[in-house]
């Protein structure tokens, strides 16, 4: 059978183009990732103090932005033409959301930028998070909110296939990848509310002049009504992949299809209703909206641990397929040279451990030893950095050629890049969790202070730099081999069968579970009734302390930019 | 719906960790009383922290037999009390802490201890720790609060009872 480019040309360029887009984000971002690494630790200085905030915001936004979410909507496409068997209703519905994407994007970037050009009056130095007050130029929060319509256009887009299939398969259950994609896009659909309603309402009416003040506790648990789902986000493209692919590539097949059904259902209910374990810390929220919270953070454990067994269970399958035998030798029989494989299960694996971090930053009592530490990058580059990012550039390696029709440029190289990324990241991540414990911020230039100093537990703070240092150094040079892996294989000729992209039906099949879970109606009623139980109270508290536009004015990034005359005072009034 | 044994096995063994979990933290919350931020601080107009009783003279207040108050400003790029003087507070005594921020979200954190709270403008975050025997304390922002936010520190010295003076109010 032809390979996807041939079956769909036309959907295989959008999920090339938005594949693209993604590759370079992760370029910069990794380069950022880089001098902000070395930077830091002191290591090696390129950049001022002031301006490491702007590379810092680019990092953030780039890579947990504009890198993960295009390749998930590529990914997706892929997802939905492929497990449906039909081509997307309207391609150019499909390039009308990836045009509007891809601008708000570069508007995002561009804001962020010109923060290194002092001479352009225009700044976005507010980090991934843009609290308020402090005040980012308005193309920021204009792209970012063009970014966040073209994420709903494309689900439209998917949607809309799904509608046409259902049309012809009245009876069928939904094949396995386009149910994984409904299920994130309606999570994405609700989450994304509130960041749309903070961006759109308060942020750019604000940024513009328009509106005085700003409340900052709404905007702020706005922010975190998305943005903790988009955690998942990030994450559900790694799920349908290590599901659907991983197990093939290991030489077996899922286990189990209706348990990947309930995965992703519970995803869809448990991931938005959980956003205030990031406030545990915030001052007017009460207590007991924060213990909903984290009991609901604390059953969203359970599609995570679900999925470490059937992932586990499937592979092992393979391994056994391919005649592995024994408790623990049967690891030795899986296809450890394929890139794509040894990628996505090492990815695996240190999710586990940031899973482990992730528990700790949950409880909310421990919480507040580790809160804004370098625990919290510590953790999130496990999840999001490892679990994600390693899954999507090992995914990468099986799914390009198929969009292409050409091999890729060389699998030892895309060997040597995982492993590359899996030791750099048990470097830099367990030093950050471990400088997070003895209190150790995060998202500061310079962690060493004129009147104290940090004392280790095991080991020594210079120890801890060092392996920071030499992870994030490990790190840039895995992605500097992955775009580079691609771009050779840009300049391969075509050929027949250039990846076998068949893939096997589950062990336990559709067929024998429930028809409700198909049902994406109720399940998203389900879920609007536990954000409305979650949220409703705190968010009508917040509103009654302030106001909705708030009695705090913007602190504009771009205007105070006179950073070293304040340091200077400062020092002073420090001597 | 088919349901392999060991995945049973696995799904009544992580249910029994989430409830343990929740089980620790409410132990933690009741049993061994470690209070969390709450909304009990109250709100106060950030615009006008001059003119408040406290916030408008900083420092620390006695507020019984071994009880103290410290009241907070935090802003671009400084506490007060904090930075240009430490926070000073009697050692073995009661303390609780009020902070705000009198420009954007800022965070308050003594190192190496679990005090540790957001300072956002118009919030008042209160929180009630007991001290120790004499030691000093670096203290520091560790929420990105500006282009100097790095700079941003102080610290917290716990003096013997017999050397300490109440710095606010009278």
């Amino acid at each position: 059978m032809a390979t996807f480019v041939d079956r769909y040309p036309e959907e295989a360029s959008v999920v090339k183009a938005s594949l693209v887009v993604s590759f370079v984000a992760l370029g910069i971002g990794a380069l950022f990732g880089l001098v902000q690494a070395l930077h830091r630790t002191g290591y090696f200085r390129v950049i001022d103090s002031v301006d490491y905030y702007t590379v810092l915001t680019g990092h953030g936004v780039l890579l947990a932005l504009v890198f993960t979410i295009f390749f998930l909507v590529g990914l997706f496409t892929w997802a939905v033409v492929q497990s449906l068997e039909r081509p997307l209703p309207d391609i150019r519905l499909t390039w009308a959301w990836f045009g509007l994407t891809t601008t708000g994007a570069v508007f995002v970037a561009v804001a962020i930028l010109a923060g290194f050009v002092p001479s352009i009056d225009m700044s976005a130095d507010v980090l991934y998070t843009f609290y308020a007050p402090l005040q980012a130029h308005p193309l920021f929060y204009v792209g970012l909110a063009m970014f966040i319509v073209g994420t709903w256009l494309a689900g439209a887009d998917w949607f809309l296939a799904y509608r046409d299939w259902r049309g012809d398969n009245p009876d069928e259950r939904i094949p396995l990848q386009t149910f994984m994609v409904l299920t994130t896009m309606l999570m994405w659909y609700l989450s994304t509310i509130g960041v749309a309603v903070s961006t759109v309402f308060f942020l750019i009416p604000w940024s513009f002049g328009i509106v005085e003040t700003v409340n900052p506790l709404l905007t702020r648990t706005l922010f975190w009504f998305f943005g903790h789902p988009v955690v998942y986000f990030w994450l559900m493209p790694a799920y349908l992949m290590w599901y659907t692919v991983m197990p093939k590539l290991a030489g077996g097949r899922l286990f189990s299809d209706p348990l990947a059904r309930v995965v992703f259902v519970l995803f869809l209910l448990l991931s938005t209703p959980v956003g205030i374990h990031h406030q545990y810390l915030d001052p007017g929220i009460a207590e007991g909206f924060k213990f909903i919270a984290m009991t609901n953070t604390m059953f969203l454990l359970l599609p995570s641990l679900l999925t470490a067994f059937t992932v586990v269970a499937s592979v092992e399958h393979g391994a056994r397929q391919r005649g592995g035998e024994g408790y623990i030798k049967w690891l030795g029989a899986l296809p450890w040279r394929d890139p794509a494989f040894t990628g996505m299960a090492l990815a695996g694996a240190l999710f586990a451990a940031g899973g482990f971090s992730g528990m700790i930053n949950a409880g909310m009592n421990i919480n507040y030893l580790i809160h804004n530490t370098l625990w919290v990058p510590g953790h999130f580059h496990l999840t999001v950095g490892t679990a994600v990012a390693l899954t999507m550039m090992a995914g990468s390696y099986w799914l390009v050629p198929q969009l292409t029709g050409k091999r890729l440029y060389s699998r030892p190289i895309g060997l040597l890049q995982v492993v590359l990324w899996f030791v750099g990241m048990v470097f830099m991540s367990n030093a950050m969790h471990r400088a997070g414990l003895v209190g150790i911020p995060r998202r500061t230039a310079e962690p060493q202070y004129q009147s104290f100093d940090f004392s280790a537990v095991i080991g020594t703070v210079g120890e801890l730099r060092a392996q920071i240092a030499l992870g994030g150094f490990l790190l840039f040079v895995s992605v500097v081999l992955f775009l580079f892996n691609l771009l050779l294989s840009a300049f391969e000729e075509p050929i027949e069968n250039p990846v076998d992209d068949s893939l096997p039906a589950p062990l336990s099949g559709a067929s024998g579970s429930p028809v409700v879970l198909d049902n994406l109606r109720l399940w998203t009623a389900i879920a609007i009734v536990l954000v409305i139980l979650a949220y409703t109270l705190p968010l009508a508290s917040i509103v009654g302390d302030a106001g909705l536009f708030g009695n705090v004015p913007g602190v504009p990034v771009w205007v105070s930019a006179n950073a070293e005359v304040t340091i200077e005072a400062l020092t002073e009034v420090i001597a | 719906m088919e349901i392999h044994d060991y995945e049973k096995f696995w799904l009544g063994a992580a249910l029994l960790l989430i409830v343990g979990f929740i089980a620790t933290v409410s132990y933690g919350a009741v049993g061994a009383g470690v209070e969390m931020i709450d909304d009990d601080g109250g709100t106060v107009d950030p615009q006008a922290l001059g003119d408040h009783p406290k916030f408008g003279d900083p420092g620390v207040y006695q507020s019984g037999p071994n009880e103290y108050d410290v009241y907070v400003v935090a802003q671009q790029f400084a506490f007060r009390p904090g930075t240009a003087e430490p926070i000073r507070v009697p050692a073995h005594s009661t303390v609780t802490f009020h902070v705000t921020s009198a420009d954007v979200i800022h965070g308050f954190e003594v190192v190496g201890t679990n005090a540790n709270t957001m300072a956002i403008p118009g919030q008042v975050a209160t929180f009630t720790v007991e001290v120790d025997g004499p030691k000093t304390y670096g203290l520091l922002c560790n929420e990105y609060c500006g282009s100097a936010h790095h700079a941003m520190e102080g610290s917290m010295e716990v003096v013997p009872e017999d050397e300490f003076n109440a710095t606010g109010g009278a």
